[in-house]
């Protein structure tokens, strides 16, 4: 398979992850001390780093049938969850993440915390926020790169997608110095689910003993059919929501009229 | 101990998330999928892209039913 799917795939996925980490280390740096911030974000970055090494390589070593069932069906189900909170938040049934009020949420939190210095860092509070924020988003994105890279025998092309989101989403942030809110993080995030349930699967079902018809090339019709029915999915929900609102309306106004 | 459940919660809550029925549809798609290859010699391509959209629909019909 040509590497550009692969390095687009895990470049928007890590956009996303990418745009959470900003808000938190951009609420906390600006609220509190940068230095602090960077020393939580620096401590983040080596665990990750140490994470990736051990683990990657560990993975690699497992036969690629047994490595696309585990990991295929790890994808899946984690594109599975993405996917379904994209939906629920495309359809009303779930608040938007808004990175504008995420990030006022942070400050708010960050200004009322006490500062206190510990284990050689003059402001415990930021370092374990920074940490915090990076290294969970972290993950996702090690996972991401790991799992794409590994089933592609292609992780130079996986972190070469993470890195450069990880380097567009920091000069944007450095450039605006606030959190990005004009990204389109729920649209990405259900590209990204459509990605990963469609990989999951395509994976999943060749470690289980399948043979695609047009082996790889079944992928370019599974992952249209895969977004076609989540879309479908999202005018079934709109469908059910109006229905909903729509009964419930009569009941309100006689409350109101009695 | 705490620190070892909190450690397996997190891991829960990263992979499996909000709906563990959707992980038990898959891992059992994927099962049948194998039986089906193996035992009856049956390419059953088509078997898990259905389990994963009907694992979707399933979630969501759950997640609105009661909702608005």
């Amino acid at each position: 398979m040509n590497a550009l799917p692969l390095i687009l795939t895990v470049f928007v996925a890590c956009v996303v992850e990418a745009v959470e980490a900003l808000t938190i280390v951009l609420a906390t740096g600006l609220t509190r001390e940068w230095k602090s911030t960077f020393q939580g974000m620096a401590a983040a970055l080596v665990v990750l780093a140490v994470v990736t090494a051990a683990v990657g390589p560990a993975i690699s070593y497992l036969p690629l049938t047994a490595l696309r069932l585990v990991v295929g069906a790890l994808l899946a189900i984690f594109g599975l969850q993405w996917l379904r909170k994209a939906v629920l938040r495309a359809t009303g049934f779930k608040a938007l993440h808004d990175e504008a009020s995420a990030y006022l949420r942070e400050v708010a939190a960050a200004e009322t915390a006490t500062k206190e210095a510990r284990r050689g860092v003059s402001d415990w509070y930021s370092f374990t926020l920074a940490f915090k924020g990076v290294l969970l988003e972290g993950l996702e994105v090690v996972f991401i790169v790991i799992t794409f890279g590994d089933n592609q025998k292609d992780v130079g092309a996986a972190a070469i997608g993470a890195a450069a989101a990880i380097v567009v989403v920091t000069l944007a942030g450095i450039a605006v110095k606030a959190p990005l809110t004009k990204v389109p993080e729920n649209w990405m995030k259900f590209s990204v689910g459509v990605m990963l349930t469609s990989f999951g699967t395509f994976w999943g079902a060749e470690g289980a003993g399948v043979r695609w018809p047009g082996n790889d090339a079944a992928l370019l019709v599974l992952v249209p059919v895969v977004a076609l029915a989540a879309a479908a999915y999202i005018f079934w929900l709109r469908g059910r929501g109006a229905v909903r609102a729509a009964a419930a309306a009569p009941a309100t106004s006689e409350v109101i009229g009695s | 101990m705490k620190h070892i459940k909190a450690f397996g919660a997190f891991w829960y809550d990263f992979v499996v998330g909000d709906d563990w029925q959707v992980a038990v549809l898959v891992v059992a798609g994927l099962a049948l999928t194998a039986i089906l290859t193996h035992a009856a010699k049956l390419n059953a391509w088509w078997l898990l892209p259905l389990v994963v959209f009907a694992a979707l629909g399933w979630s969501l019909h759950r997640a609105t039913a009661h909702k608005r």
